[in-house]
């Protein structure tokens, strides 16, 4: 079959970004290790504008036969994806240049990843599926290793590599299965030999049961979340806030791609695997890291635990559900990537801390920042008035209504248990003596990120509506 | 009627001067004055404004008035919606009258942190009206829980030895509680469509089934809030440890969020599971009076005592409000009232004592009235009205309440009952202990009497409690239509499943 204009115009902001970071590749080799700031400056206006282009002008549609989907759903969560990868960018850079490690390399490295990942948003066959995932993942462990002269950092890069191998080795195999159960490796191939009846059912199951372990080992759902406090504990900061961001909301959105597209008609069987998931997630996230000294590691848990609610928000299958986990993404980023800002801005004469008791006293010494992280941390708690609270509403809501009762209440308990957790750091930072105070936390990039997380989350509630009609029009996607 | 939006105005005026707060900027001591001053000035227009809404309500009315009502959330049919009825009009007027008060008698007592000290009190007095005033579920949600953001710092900040613990303990038991009725709004909101309130009222029929979980859903909530036996644990911690601006929020109005939860969720939207569960609640709340009573007796910790005396006070509050005669519910809500006041200015009376000398317990005083006679005035008015002696506002609400629970339960009555003798037992007791005798403690000699900044504080309330006690007509005459309203329709809603069921 011929690939028409058609399918060029959908893939546009994808060829946009492809040709960006090739022209500043070859920029940046020829330019050797001084292009690094214009690199890092170019890379984050490209990802923008490349959000900018999915709506500007929309259109939605399926393109290279049928491999490549385009609708609002993916729209959006394209768009916040890269959102994401391009405020990690300028967040980044402090801390690289102080390890002397501020290469060109590490802008262009996240926007391949974030090419790698909207093709996993716009995935419609199982085959571009696991190329999108792949060309993700590798850029992935190349960062996640980026400070490569410490253990630490290298350490990460390895565990991510070896670990995510066996998931997509998983992912793959469950995927070979799928294929040969169902007869076609296109998302509309499957749906409908599982929807005639054609498909050995029991060896679909089997098929789907290994992509949706794979998947849960990329958004780090329990059991498959063991790799998490390790890399987001020894990654540099930067790249653990990128981590906890970006590939999440590519993962999730591929997740629902698949679960919610080609195995729609095995709702009631996955429906039951993800509840499981979901609840487990929650009630982990929320107990491992109650005594968790080191915030990164904590931060690691707590986004186990948010993917639990995001899971369960896709567990309800109906459009409030899928409303309710792009709101959580959303909200989800924004507090994420301020608490990191924060974590990025720690440091005690010019070393780099990140233990929850290094925070102590801030309160005190430096009020603007400390007040940022309170908000922060209440809204991350679930505590109204803050944004978190309605992202942990919606997903309820959505709960709720899908009947998935005891799910819901475990949920609301672990949020219980997991605000502890959130609520030590207010006490570090504004019950407890200061040991020694930290650095003063300088202007720049991330202060600004920090104040403006808080300050968006704080009057969140004065309008949630634009947001609410925002996910609205992005479940239409998959409801239309 | 005025037009101007005069709930949303007192509800978010007190932000306006912790803004104010918030930008002050300049020398420490400068900082300080300006901010409590901005306190002090904001909190006493909110509370004038608030009498507006008290000259401009119209107590035959049963409905809500001053309603006010826009689209929040369209997409998801949340709205905001305000407004009163003679229910709440005298919460909101204690939570605008308190606010003040509190500002005024920290005025030397708070010296570290001023600012936020300011801050966390206005922001608290936004979410306590609000509460009070919401007519969305959700929005009531989001005002009820806020509270315990700048609880938990005050209590954490600004509180006692033991203020960490404190203040976890506090903050975990209420979201514990508060989380399951969030489940309890989403699972209505699911039924009808929309977290509107009066709609609810109107539309929501529910199955007993539903009614039996959603009911032991706000149950948790409001229980712990309030606090029912034996739920109660949070209470005494937080109430000790908190400063005394804390303990007097906590005491007069976060314990009414509890009692008006009860009035205003769980009765009206679930009748049959109020008239089911009515026995449970006066289980608890019969075990609670005697146990906290005898608890509170044994205490070396005014505070403490203190505090467990008002847990015995909602007891009989929860017992006026199950036995669902207008009495007993009218009492229960004077009561609630009144123990805003009286139970405030006990708080304020131990801080006073606190200041000077940086303890709370019993066995370091004695002999007060030989160099405090104004204070020792103060204090036993306000022992007095604790204990409800005649005439003053703590009579009136026991009174009623046991009235009507006897009309309703007579053994209930009775237990009930016993509390206004060990009421009076540790009351006297306390006032004996630290106002009489001799003064032979050293440290005592030079203690000084009441400044006219504390009696500003008082003097208020000595006011008020005289004439919740000797004219309670101009409270209970503008909640009477409501309380009225209130009645007929769970009545109503009773006769109706009773023939529901009765038909095969």
């Amino acid at each position: 079959m011929p690939i028409g204009l058609e399918s060029w115009t959908l893939a546009r902001p994808e060829i946009f970004l492809v040709a960006v970071t090739a022209l500043l590749l070859v920029y940046g080799v020829l330019r050797g290790e001084g292009s690094a700031p214009f690199i890092a400056a170019a890379t984050t206006v490209a990802l923008l504008v490349t959000a900018i282009l999915i709506f500007v002008p929309y259109r939605e549609g399926t393109a290279f036969a049928s491999l490549f989907v385009v609708d609002r759903l993916t729209g959006t969560m394209k768009a916040l994806m890269l959102v994401g990868a391009a405020i990690v960018i300028p967040m980044s850079r402090a801390y690289f240049e102080r390890v002397m490690v501020w290469r060109f390399e590490y802008p262009l490295l996240v926007a391949l990843s974030a090419l790698g990942m909207m093709l996993m948003i716009s995935a419609n066959d199982l085959m571009s599926l696991y190329v999108g995932l792949e060309l993700q993942s590798l850029a992935l462990y190349v960062i996640a290793a980026f400070q490569r002269d410490t253990l630490r950092s290298t350490e990460a890069g390895v565990k991510y590599f070896v670990l995510g191998s066996v998931a997509s080795g998983m992912l793959l195999f469950g995927a070979s299965l799928i294929y040969g159960f169902c007869g076609g490796t296109a998302f509309v191939q499957i749906s409908r030999a599982l929807l005639d009846g054609k498909a050995a059912e029991l060896g679909a199951i089997i098929g789907l049961v290994f992509v949706v372990a794979g998947l849960a080992f990329k958004i780090a759902a329990v059991p498959f979340h063991m790799w998490t406090p390790d890399v987001y504990e020894g990654a540099p900061t930067p790249v653990t806030a990128f981590f906890a961001v970006s590939p999440k909301i590519a993962a999730i959105s591929l997740t629902v791609s698949v679960l919610m597209g080609p195995f729609k008609p095995l709702f009631a069987e996955w429906q039951q695997i993800i509840v499981v998931v979901s609840v487990l997630s929650m009630a982990l996230g929320a107990f491992a890291a109650l005594r968790q000294p080191n915030i990164k590691r904590l931060m690691a848990y707590s986004s186990i635990s948010n993917v639990g609610y995001i899971l369960l928000g896709v567990a309800s299958g109906t459009e409030k559900g899928i409303q309710s986990m792009v709101f959580y993404l959303a909200v989800y980023m924004v507090m994420t990537l301020g608490a990191f800002a924060i974590i990025l801005l720690m440091k005690r004469r010019d070393i780099m801390v990140e233990n929850v008791s290094d925070l102590a006293g801030l309160g005190r010494t430096q009020p603007m920042m400390a007040f940022a992280m309170l908000i922060l941390m209440f809204s991350l708690a679930g505590i109204p008035p803050l944004a978190g609270f309605w992202a942990k509403l919606y997903i309820f809501m959505a709960a709720i209504e899908a009947k998935l009762f005891w799910p819901a209440v475990l949920g609301v308990l672990a949020s219980v248990v997991a605000s502890y957790y959130y609520l030590r750091i207010v006490r570090a930072m504004y019950f407890d003596e200061p040991a020694e105070a930290l650095d003063r936390m300088t202007f720049g990039a991330n202060r600004a990120v920090a104040l403006a997380a808080a300050f968006l989350v704080a009057i969140f509630s004065l309008a949630p509506q634009p947001l609410s009609a925002v996910a609205a029009a992005a479940a239409k996607g998959l409801f239309p | 009627m005025s037009s101007w939006p005069i709930l949303s105005l007192v509800t978010f005026l007190p932000l306006v001067g912790a803004l104010f707060c918030l930008v002050v900027n300049g020398p420490k001591e400068v900082v300080d004055r300006n901010c409590r001053s901005a306190a002090l000035i904001t909190s006493l227009v909110t509370f004038l404004l608030s009498l507006v809404l008290w000259a401009q309500f119209d107590p035959a009315k049963a409905g809500f008035q001053f309603e006010e009502k826009l689209p929040w959330i369209p997409s998801l049919n949340i709205g905001y919606h305000m407004g009163i009825d003679g229910i709440s009009l005298f919460f909101v007027l204690l939570s605008t009258l308190l606010t003040p008060i509190c500002v005024l008698s920290s005025w030397e007592a708070v010296q570290t942190h001023v600012k936020e000290y300011m801050i966390a009190f206005l922001v608290l007095e936004t979410f306590m009206v609000g509460m009070f005033c919401a007519l969305d579920l959700a929005l009531f949600y989001v005002f009820f829980e806020g509270v315990l953001i700048p609880m938990f710092l005050i209590i954490g900040v600004w509180g006692g030895k033991r203020r960490v613990y404190a203040a976890f303990k506090f903050f975990l038991y209420t979201l514990l509680g508060s989380v399951l009725m969030l489940l309890a709004i989403i699972a209505i909101y699911w039924q009808i469509g929309t977290t509107d309130l009066p709609t609810a009222f109107e539309k929501l029929k529910l199955p007993f089934q539903w009614q039996f979980w959603l009911w032991l859903a706000f149950f948790a909530s409001f229980a712990v809030k309030i606090p029912m036996w034996p739920v109660h644990t949070w209470l005494p911690d937080a109430h000790v440890e908190a400063p005394t601006a804390g303990s007097v929020i906590l005491a007069a109005i976060l314990l009414k969020m509890g009692g008006y939860g009860f009035i205003r969720f769980s009765v009206t939207l679930m009748p049959e599971a109020t008239q089911y569960f009515a026995p449970l609640i006066f289980g608890l709340s019969v075990v609670a009076i005697i146990y906290t009573s005898l608890v509170a007796l044994v205490q070396e910790d005014m505070k403490k005592l203190i505090a467990y005396s008002s847990i015995a006070h909602m007891g009989f509050v929860t017992i006026g409000i199950y036995i669902m005669n207008m009495q007993a519910v009218q009492g229960s809500i004077f009561q609630m009232l009144s123990h805003g006041i009286v139970s405030a200015a006990l708080f304020l009376c131990v801080g006073v004592i606190y200041d000077r000398m940086h303890t709370r317990e019993i066995a370091a005083y004695g002999g007060l009235v030989h160099r405090m006679p104004r204070y020792a005035f103060v204090f036993m008015f306000f022992t007095l009205a604790s204990l409800g002696l005649p005439g003053l506002s703590g009579f009136v609400g026991e009174f009623l309440v046991i009235i009507g629970t006897f009309k309703a339960n007579t053994w209930v009555a009775f237990l009930a009952t016993t509390a206004l003798i060990t009421g009076a037992a540790y009351g006297l007791w306390l006032y004996r202990k630290i106002i009489f005798g001799e003064l032979t403690k050293e440290s005592l000699k030079a203690i000084l009497d009441m400044n006219r900044r504390e009696v500003a504080v008082f003097l208020p309330l000595v006011l008020i409690t005289l004439w919740m006690g000797v004219y309670p007509a101009s409270f209970l005459e503008p909640m009477a239509p409501a309380v009225d309203k209130l009645i007929g329709d769970y009545n109503t809603a009773i006769k109706l499943a009773q023939t529901a069921s009765a038909k095969p």
